[in-house]
């Protein structure tokens, strides 16, 4: 069944929510009087912009390799515009980190966390006097809400500390919400080992188009990116996702699993990481392209891909065995 | 409606802190609430870690370092600020110049045995014993008053101040200072966001001990949630941190410790391992010209070839 993207069914799969499937009368209602309450003058903050309020869904067209479980292989570099002292720390980077201790209750850093699964709260912080709008305030599944500040105060100092989610001000510019954030610590651009620093300062720019959100990101480090990473993310309007926030607010406890020396913290030694070749020859990517850096965001960069060896690629022939196998289990199955 | 308010109210006390970056002899500083009963004096030059009474009639004022000797009267500006009650205690986290410099001020008049200094100066023996050492360049009027070998615990200001003796990490003489009840702990410069630990060798350090000293803040810290606030944790030099912090600077000395090791083990010269650039995904970052990573790899370098301290563990 081909789903139309104002059906029902794509905007809100049973499988999902919790509640019974909205006719599409009464959403496109509801979405008539979105529009119209965006468009109302409480809203517009000196006369721009609209109000993001509510809950939104994400959706994983784009990269969905890359941001729903498990995440990315361990040595796909691809498309991420890292220097070779980002690229020598993810190859001895190793996923142990994750079991100990101090590392098992981070969540998602503002870098990291709009592109993860993640389905979004969104409300405002408003001045109980005047109604103005101080703040947006973006809660996600795997992060802690993020302060939108739209007050106009200045960034702390270099001195001040930093957060996961970072410090974040806002400017309407038109109908796009333009935000700096700074002050983050420091985390990964994928969950393998691909790390940004401190230093990092992500510019996001929210539009919204009819029911859809679209975020796009520019994250800049001057220590581990050699041009911006610019990525883009979609959510749609659900305002019957029920939100659970994963990260818990302090429900995630850390516990020692497995014993390990006291202080241990795994890594490996340079050019000893042994697995680095694997996503290259599963997905038949030139192991070449696999190391990333920034030539492989561009289009042009077919071009060189032409000229390299293709691995075959592991995993299509695995797949291919599966179904192969299921289908000659049933043939009655296989003649459907 | 009222609660609004109080939400409003909550989400907007950032507005308050009024922290403000100034400036004095061409150093910018501010002073920095941290919590509980602990303010940050952080420059440009090092951080020095204040603690008051919140009320009236407390004890007076503690200062784990005294900063630069460039920033003495803006420090002494800034205290009367947020106290008027005495100077009572310094700890000093090592023997640095840019730990001890107002030091000397703090302690006047010079002390008899008929008039005792009023402030009393904690810092770890061997701080004591470099400092009186020939040719130090250190004034006696700047020297510790009581030294521990171990470590030293007393209440100040309603709450538990603990000094931990840290053995041979930055140098021989660097401590460690737990706030308990503000749950602030002040590391000195064997924590620093600013570059990599500077092993001072001559002053017997080693990274084994830098490490041991950074797992041991990591037993004291304790992370409000998710990985974030709780134990709040003063560097010696660079931004207010808390735990995770603590943990990235552990994990990137240890990896590195493990790297340089590894070289060693195979017989590499120390010219060899600094061609190597064990430390090259951080230098970046961390190396920075008065401490560079060349100089960062020798320490370890030579600190594990010399097996200068104890093991990495407890």
């Amino acid at each position: 069944m081909k789903l139309h993207p104002l059906d029902s069914h794509f905007l809100f799969p049973p499988l999902l929510y919790n509640r019974p499937v909205v006719p599409r009368i009464a959403f496109l209602s509801a979405l008539a009087g979105l529009a119209s309450l965006a468009s109302a003058p409480a809203f517009a903050q000196g006369g721009m912009g609209f109000n993001p309020s509510g809950m939104w869904t994400a959706m994983y067209h784009e990269d969905e390799l890359e941001r729903t479980d498990p995440g990315s292989p361990v040595g796909d570099y691809l498309g991420i515009p890292i220097n070779d002292d980002a690229r020598l720390r993810a190859d001895t980077w190793d996923g142990d980190l994750v079991s100990v201790l101090q590392h098992q209750c981070i969540p998602h850093s503002a870098v990291y966390a709009m592109r993860a699964p993640s389905n979004l709260k969104i409300t405002t912080v408003n001045d109980p006097a005047s109604g103005r709008i101080v703040a947006f305030i973006i809660d996600g599944t795997y992060t802690g809400p993020r302060t939108i500040w739209m007050d106009g105060r200045e960034h702390p100092s270099q001195f001040a500390p930093h957060t996961w989610a970072g410090f974040s001000t806002g400017v309407w510019e038109g109908d796009t919400l333009h935000i700096e954030t700074t002050h983050i610590k420091s985390g990964y651009l994928r969950r393998n080992g691909i790390a940004f620093s401190d230093r990092t300062v992500l510019t996001e720019f929210l539009d919204i188009h009819d029911k859809y959100l679209t975020l796009t990101t520019v994250a800049e480090d001057p220590v581990y990116l050699t041009e911006p990473l610019v990525r883009t993310e979609s959510w749609v309007w659900n305002p019957y996702q029920a939100f659970s926030p994963i990260a818990g607010y302090g429900a995630c406890l850390p516990v020692p699993e497995i014993p390990r020396p006291y202080g241990w913290v795994p890594s490996h030694l340079p050019g000893a990481n042994t697995v680095l070749r694997e996503f290259s020859q599963e997905y038949g990517v030139p192991f070449e392209a696999s190391r990333g850096g920034a030539e492989t965001m561009y289009p042009e960069y077919r071009k060189k891909l032409e000229q390299m060896a293709i691995p075959h690629a592991k995993v299509f022939e695995v797949q291919f065995e599966q179904e192969h196998k299921k289908q000659a289990s049933n043939p009655a199955e296989a003649k459907q | 409606m009222r609660a609004a308010a109080l939400l409003f109210s909550a989400l907007t006390a950032s507005l308050t802190f009024g922290q403000q970056l100034q400036e004095a002899d061409g150093i910018q500083y501010e002073v920095r609430r941290v919590q509980g009963n602990v303010y940050m004096f952080a420059s440009t030059l090092g951080n020095v870690t204040i603690q008051v009474g919140q009320d009236a009639g407390h004890d007076g004022v503690l200062l784990v370092d005294t900063g630069s000797p460039r920033l003495r009267e803006a420090l002494l500006a800034e205290i009367r600020k947020l106290s008027a009650e005495p100077v009572r205690f310094v700890i000093n986290t090592s023997a640095d110049p840019d730990h001890i410099g107002a030091n000397e001020i703090l302690l006047k008049p010079p002390r008899t045995v008929q008039a005792p200094a009023e402030v009393s100066l904690y810092a770890q023996d061997n701080v004591l014993q470099r400092e009186t050492r020939d040719g130090s360049g250190i004034p006696s009027g700047a020297w510790p008053t009581l030294t521990y070998l171990e470590g030293k615990s007393f209440a100040f200001n309603g709450e538990a101040i603990q000094m931990f003796a840290e053995k041979a990490a930055h140098t021989d003489g660097d401590s460690i200072v737990l706030f308990r009840g503000s749950n602030v702990v002040s590391a000195g410069d064997i924590f620093l966001t600013t570059g990599y630990p500077v092993i001072d060798l001559a002053r017997g350090g080693s990274i084994q001990g830098e490490i041991r000293a950074l797992n041991h803040i990591l037993d004291l810290t304790v992370a409000r949630s998710m990985q974030e606030g709780g134990t709040m944790v003063v560097p010696g030099h660079g931004r207010l941190c808390d735990e995770s912090e603590v943990t990235d600077y552990r994990d990137m000395l240890t990896i590195i410790r493990d790297r340089v090791q590894d070289l060693l083990r195979k017989g590499k010269t120390l010219e060899e391992v600094q061609a190597a650039r064990p430390s090259r995904d951080y230098d970046r970052r961390f190396s920075t010209p008065s401490w560079t990573a060349q100089m960062f790899i020798e320490a370890v370098y030579k600190s594990l070839k010399d097996g200068a301290a104890a093991g990495g563990s407890k």
